[in-house]
């Protein structure tokens, strides 16, 4: 199963190492990691997606990472109500002819586009990693030259509709 | 020590004058962070990198032991720090000084042993290209370290050292990496801009005292418990809980199983005693934890040599599990009362609760049924051949169960294990998770420096004792009377017995039919050798090698074929344990 894990750190160097470094160790594998600044100076927050097999995998990957020094909080967060975005960037096979019909894909998704070649066009698409998903498949027939992922970022919303069991350190 | 070595290293008042009024390097802030920290003693090696530190290290009180390999260094380290409970020190230079360093910092970190090593590190100007004696320590330690720091900035000294001891010796023990670059060592502290500020980790506030909601569920269990055991690891060590752990088990009567580690909790003598439990336990513990309806688990980590097959552990118990560390909990064994605490805190509270067990003497007449009936074993030697546990019953006859014992991994350490008594804690000193070859010898040194008075013996097989041999040079140059007893049957003693067992007695590369003249090198060395091989000497020349005065080395001839028993085999449960008995 994915869960969706944040990691609040104290910005230091070698710290994403730390915890990358670990998630190895243990061997969990990580499928998503960005990582960035917090509204704190000197805070940043990573958010990672990883596949687990079971809940005793994730109480053991969600213990070991709060035992880093480095590492202030960590958060379980797929079982609540939450606010998920990833960024993709992708350079598609776009001649002239063809735009308009790409752009009416490309709509929808409010998607952008961002650099316009001549025989290419570079769209961006914000949104949860379903939603990018649905627009890669849709716009792969005219053929992606090139595409980057950001990863996704996440955090909890402020009104949960209902309480899930989140699985906790201490229980 | 010679007197002119002595004053060497002693400053006079005209010079102590000088170093308070001159403007300090990072290398003297250094010596300043580690007397704050009451270190007396360092393990270590210098180099190209630390000759800074070592400079400052000069004409100093901190006493430096100049091992003869980074290895023999830390090793000694740790076995300081397992005797005394304060974090052993070391320093190596950088580059294959702090590679050398590899092996133990995972040792200690394996068995929860407080280090602060530091490393020395090409200036900060060019980490990175891959100068001379250049190795990205910070990151090979990475995974091997509690934490560990790369100093970037001369001013960051004080607090990277106080943190690094203050996270080394909390929590749940461990190692922490110091990396010294150079410059930073070189450069001028500035005392006037610096703030000295308490220790502030907002991502380390270890859990030290139980929940009491939690302490109220585990006794319920004890309450009703008809088949209670107790098993006691090394955490109760760490947190120096002996005395609460013994209150607790004499009040209500407990039985108790140790782990490898755990032996020294409680007097091996002790009625309520059932031995170390695990792959070459007693039966008694193992039947004891497979048959048990509560396990209390306090201080260990359930680790693989104890549990054996996982899914058939204490199949009738429900499992209590305090432990300091909270990703211990669960992580092997499924627990219903997880209790997050350091042992005696959590000791502390269980004593403060009043409460009567239920009636389990029947279970307590089993226990000791299982203690009498099947005790560890050995057959004589119908030839005559001298066998290991043969010198060790002896050893601990001789020492009686007072000595401070260390060993590497193995036959031998195994034998140690079972046929020392132990009466005192802290007196243990073995290579427990990572199952090191060559800690043995050298961390009997370091004990040794913590405790010139006490009796420190070396276990040690032929291999591993090969391995790390060169600090024999530690034991001439301070006539340290450690005694190495050394079970030498000529080959890799476990790996042997493996291969006999499960891979049809192929003994591809554990045989050492060539073996240096030990005695020679006892004497290349100016240490007192012995040969020992006949059963019928081995006491009283094992009462003279311990009686004499200085260091010395046991070359005990001991038979090559023989097996450590009982054993539960890999994959097995530990309710079904081979060679109990005679056959």
């Amino acid at each position: 199963m994915k869960r969706i894990i944040t990691v609040t750190v104290i910005n230091q160097s070698g710290v994403l190492n730390r915890v990358t470094g670990l998630l190895m160790k243990r061997q969990f594998n990580i499928e998503s990691i960005t990582v960035g600044h917090t509204e704190q100076p000197g805070i940043s927050k990573m958010t990672f997606i990883v596949n687990v097999e079971d809940e005793g995998k994730i109480e053991q990957l969600v213990k070991q990472l709060s035992k880093q020094i480095d590492v202030i909080k960590v958060n379980d967060i797929t079982d609540k109500s939450t606010v998920i975005r990833e960024l993709a960037l992708i350079k598609v096979v776009a001649p002239p002819n063809l735009r308009g019909e790409i752009n009416s894909i490309v709509d929808p998704f409010r998607g952008q586009v961002i650099d316009i070649g001549k025989n290419v066009v570079t769209y961006q698409v914000v949104g949860s990693p379903e939603k990018i998903d649905a627009f890669i498949e849709l716009v792969k027939p005219y053929g992606i030259k090139e595409l980057t992922r950001t990863g996704v970022t996440a955090f909890v919303r402020d009104s949960q509709l209902q309480q899930k069991t989140q699985l906790s350190l201490l229980q | 020590m010679s007197a002119e070595l002595e004053l060497a290293n002693h400053p006079t008042q005209a010079q102590e004058q000088e170093t308070k009024t001159k403007p300090k390097t990072g290398a003297e802030v250094f010596i300043e962070a580690l007397k704050d920290q009451d270190v007396d003693i360092i393990f270590g090696y210098p180099g190209g990198a630390v000759l800074p530190l070592y400079d400052a290290l000069y004409r100093n009180p901190i006493k430096h032991i100049l091992a003869r390999h980074e290895q023999g260094a830390i090793h000694a380290a740790e076995g300081y720090a397992r005797v005394t409970g304060r974090p052993g020190v070391v320093i190596a230079t950088s580059g294959p000084g702090a590679t050398n360093l590899v092996t133990g910092i995972t040792d200690a970190m394996m068995d929860s042993l407080p280090l602060v090593v530091f490393t020395g590190q090409v200036a900060t100007t060019v980490v990175g290209t891959d100068a001379f004696q250049e190795a990205d320590i910070v990151g090979i330690t990475q995974p091997i370290t509690k934490h560990n720091y790369q100093i970037k900035d001369v001013q960051d000294v004080p607090r990277i050292i106080k943190e690094a001891f203050h996270i080394a010796n909390t929590g749940r023990k461990g190692p922490v990496v110091v990396d010294f670059p150079k410059n930073i060592a070189n450069a001028i502290f500035d005392s006037e801009a610096y703030v000295d500020e308490p220790i502030n980790l907002p991502g380390y506030q270890p859990t030290l005292r139980p929940n009491y909601l939690q302490i109220k569920k585990a006794v319920e269990l004890l309450k009703t418990a008809k088949k209670p055991i107790i098993l006691a690891g090394a955490g109760v060590l760490a947190a120096d809980a002996k005395q609460e752990f013994n209150e607790f088990i004499e009040r209500h009567n407990f039985p108790v199983v140790n782990t490898l580690l755990g032996l020294g909790t409680i007097d091996n003598d002790h009625a309520n005693f059932y031995g170390m439990a695990g792959m070459h336990g007693t039966y008694a513990s193992n039947m004891g934890i497979s048959e048990a309806d509560v396990l209390l688990n306090i201080g260990a980590r359930f680790d693989d040599r104890l549990t054996g097959n996982l899914s058939k552990f204490a199949p009738n118990a429900t499992v209590i599990h305090i432990d300091v560390d909270p990703a211990e909990i669960g992580k092997n064994v499924p627990t219903d009362v997880p209790i997050v605490s350091d042992a005696k805190e959590a000791l502390k509270a269980l004593l403060k609760q009043d409460f009567d067990t239920a009636d389990f003497s029947e279970w307590t007449t089993q226990l000791n049924d299982w203690r009498t009936q099947y005790p560890y074993w050995y057959e004589e030697d119908e030839q005559g051949v001298l066998l290991p546990q043969q010198v060790l019953a002896a050893v601990n006859e001789l020492t009686n169960g007072e000595a401070i014992v260390t060993t590497d991994v193995g036959q031998h350490q195994m034998f140690a294990a079972q046929y020392f008594s132990f009466k005192k804690d802290h007196r243990w000193v073995t290579s427990g998770g990572l199952g090191t070859m060559g800690f043995g010898f050298p961390a009997a040194i370091g004990a040794q420096f913590a405790f010139p008075d006490e009796q420190v013996i070396a276990v040690v097989g032929d291999a591993g004792f090969q391995m790390t041999l060169q600090e024999l040079g530690l034991l001439q140059e301070f006539n340290l009377p450690v005694k190495v007893i050394m079970l030498n049957n000529a080959c890799l003693g476990m790996v042997r017995q493996w291969q006999q067992s499960f891979y049809d007695e192929r003994y591809s590369s554990s045989l050492m039919p060539v073996q240096p003249d030990f005695l020679k090198l006892a004497e290349a060395y100016d240490v007192k050798g012995f040969i020992i091989d006949d059963p019928a000497t081995a006491k009283a020349q094992l009462q003279e090698a311990l009686d004499y005065d200085g260091p010395v080395l046991v070359d005990c001839r001991v038979k090559q074929l023989e097996l450590v028993t009982p054993m539960v085999a890999p994959g097995a449960g530990l309710a079904e344990m081979i060679g109990v008995e005679k056959e």
